[in-house]
């Protein structure tokens, strides 16, 4: 059936990603190709944080203690005599670890909402919109923190906070998406044949949903850096003594009369990252899906 | 509109919920001892008299009823009225806030607009880097690079705390100097971003040319033609920005030590105190909806062609 269904009137064409339209795509947004490699860089800081950080992140000295930088501490030592720099390294790991989960976690929930409630309409599609609605409607950092406070403050419940409050923007996309696409011939042609609705859900709406929910996790996965920092940095993330870039800078707060520079490399890491982040989602929306090219280039 | 109260029982109650669920105990956090130097008797009243003994649902209803009288009950730490402690607070809020957006709008638009008339100019490139930085920095790191240079280096600025603007207006000025231009300024990179492409798309429209082609001058075609059709969208991203401009006024009333709604929203969550937050969080919701429902009524306005029935 699933040949015939193939055969019949054809889905959106779906554009192949190949090596040239790649190289294309780079050499047209120079700036998402320099974000790829940046959080490529990033990713490899992380993954090989105990190979390449300097010192241990955790181990304090007193006599080093808030050290500007120098060339045995090129990002200064903390108010514990921690080396800042193997601690940013180490922050990496936890940014973008939440990132990446906190966005799996967002779509994992919003996809499959936004692909019922398009799909079947009715007052599924009522109580998911209303939902949607509402969490949306909520203050989101409020609605982090308290469910940070009640979950325990780890990595794991910091990326289902973080993906609980971003779901509703992949469920109100999908179904944006799939509002325009259950009417097309190829939909009805499939449902004449009789495909059910799982079926014509998961394997020909959901593929034709994935350009933009690629497009939306890779924007998200900068908010959800930003967020993570805002939590840690109000002092509800990550519990020392793990090094997060957030809860860096809530202790660099503390002490900006008298070592301000502490504050400058945790804040910039978050700020190129972040970044990176949005110019290579502007890049992979431009590749994925052309008819949402800008005209602004930006 | 017939949503709204639909949406903010259901946010409400979520809340309820949430909370409830929250590890420790109010009353501990009420009365700041710990648990064994209590009496359980008088823990024990306490509840009773808090209601919290009441199940869940029961204690959501009391609280939804008294909303309905404009009761928003009273604190759990210090006993004050919550709406009273609001309206007290609101101020501060409001003034960060409003202050803030303007500086985004006054920052963004114009920035925005330049950009895409110089397109591709040494001015564009400038605008798409600020509009990139707006976008992409944490408020809070924004905010103590601030402190560094202005309030540590050239002792310009005070760090924290708020005066009253009728009280000593350059005072005020300068204590909201710093939190309004560390929300205003990371907030104008979307908004100058929305901008330029809109005037963008505008400018290549054929009514444009028409103007251009009938003599108007530049600035006539560009505030007159251009410009007005163009702030749709960004009429749309402004009222977005409000959930920003929300939780940016979380952090950075914390960071500057300003008694705001923000910096109570906090304290309230911190502190267990139900009453506090729920409040805090039904004006922030109503107030997300209400500006959104503005931002719709707004496109009315500014494009003719859209009607509501």
């Amino acid at each position: 059936m699933a040949q015939a269904i193939e055969a019949l009137p054809a889905a959106p064409p779906r554009r192949r990603v190949s090596p040239q339209r790649l190289w294309r795509t780079a050499r047209h947004h120079p700036m998402a190709s320099v974000a790829l490699c940046v959080i490529v860089v990033f990713v490899l800081i992380a993954v090989l944080a105990p190979l390449i950080a300097p010192y241990d992140p955790a181990e304090t000295n007193g006599r080093n203690r808030l050290q500007s930088p120098s060339w045995s501490h090129p990002f200064g030592t903390d108010s514990l005599g921690r080396d800042v720099l193997s601690r940013e390294i180490f922050g990496a790991r936890v940014s973008l670890q939440v990132a990446v989960l906190a966005v799996a976690v967002a779509a994992g929930v919003g996809v499959p909402l936004g692909l019922l409630s398009g799909y079947r309409g009715g007052w599924i599609d009522v109580i998911v919109m209303r939902a949607t609605d509402a969490v949306i409607a909520f203050p989101g950092l409020v609605l982090a923190l308290t469910l940070v406070l009640v979950l325990g403050p780890s990595i794991t419940n910091i990326m289902v906070a973080l993906g609980v409050g971003a779901a509703p923007n992949y469920a109100r996309l999908v179904r944006g998406q799939v509002l325009s696409l259950r009417n097309m011939d190829y939909i009805l042609a499939a449902r004449s044949i009789g495909a059910g609705d799982t079926r014509i859900m998961v394997r020909y709406l959901w593929p034709n949903t994935l350009p933009s929910v690629i497009v939306a996790g890779t924007l998200t996965m900068g908010s959800a850096i930003l967020a993570e920092a805002s939590l840690s940095f109000l002092g509800v993330g990550v519990r020392p003594p793990t090094p997060t870039w957030g809860g860096m800078l809530n202790e660099a707060f503390t002490q900006i009369y008298v070592a301000p520079f502490l504050s400058f490399f945790p804040g910039l890491a978050i700020f190129i990252i972040t970044l990176s982040f949005n110019l290579l989602g502007d890049g992979v929306r431009d590749l994925l899906d052309p008819r949402l090219r800008t005209t602004q280039g930006l | 509109m017939l949503q709204m109260p639909v949406v903010i029982l259901m946010v409400t109650f979520a809340l309820f919920i949430i909370m409830h669920l929250l590890p420790g105990d109010p009353i501990y956090a009420m009365i700041g001892e710990s648990e064994a130097s209590l009496d359980p008797e008088v823990i024990a009243e306490l509840r009773a008299e808090l209601g919290l003994d009441d199940p869940v649902l029961v204690q959501y209803l009391d609280w939804a009823s008294d909303l309905v009288r404009g009761d928003l009950g009273r604190s759990f730490r210090d006993r004050s009225v919550v709406t009273g402690a609001i309206t007290d607070r609101m101020p501060v809020t409001l003034q960060l806030g409003l202050l803030s957006l303007m500086v985004a709008i006054c920052v963004g638009v114009p920035a925005g607009t330049i950009a895409a008339v110089k397109r591709n100019s040494p001015v564009d490139a400038f605008v798409t880097l600020f509009a990139m930085f707006g976008v992409a920095v944490p408020n809070f790191w924004f905010s103590m690079m601030l402190i560094w240079v202005f309030v540590v280096e050239l002792r310009w600025l005070p760090a924290s705390g708020f005066v009253g603007v009728w009280s000593d207006p350059l005072e005020a000025a300068r204590h909201m100097a710093l939190p309004v231009t560390a929300l205003g300024l990371t907030l104008s990179g979307s908004i100058m971003r929305y901008t330029r492409s809109s005037v963008l798309e505008v400018l290549n429209q054929d009514y444009v040319r028409t103007a251009r082609a009938k003599g108007l001058s530049q600035r006539t075609v560009i505030i007159r033609h251009a410009l007005r059709n163009s702030l749709l969208p960004v009429a749309t991203i402004i009222g977005l920005q409000l959930g920003s401009l929300l939780a940016g006024s979380i952090i950075i009333e914390s960071m500057f030590a300003l008694p705001g709604i923000g910096r109570l929203a906090i304290q309230s969550i911190n502190g267990r105190d139900y009453p506090m937050l729920q409040g805090v969080v039904l004006l922030f919701t109503v107030t997300v909806l209400l500006v959104n429902l503005v931002t719709d009524i707004s496109y009315a306005i500014l494009d003719p062609r859209i009607r509501y029935s």
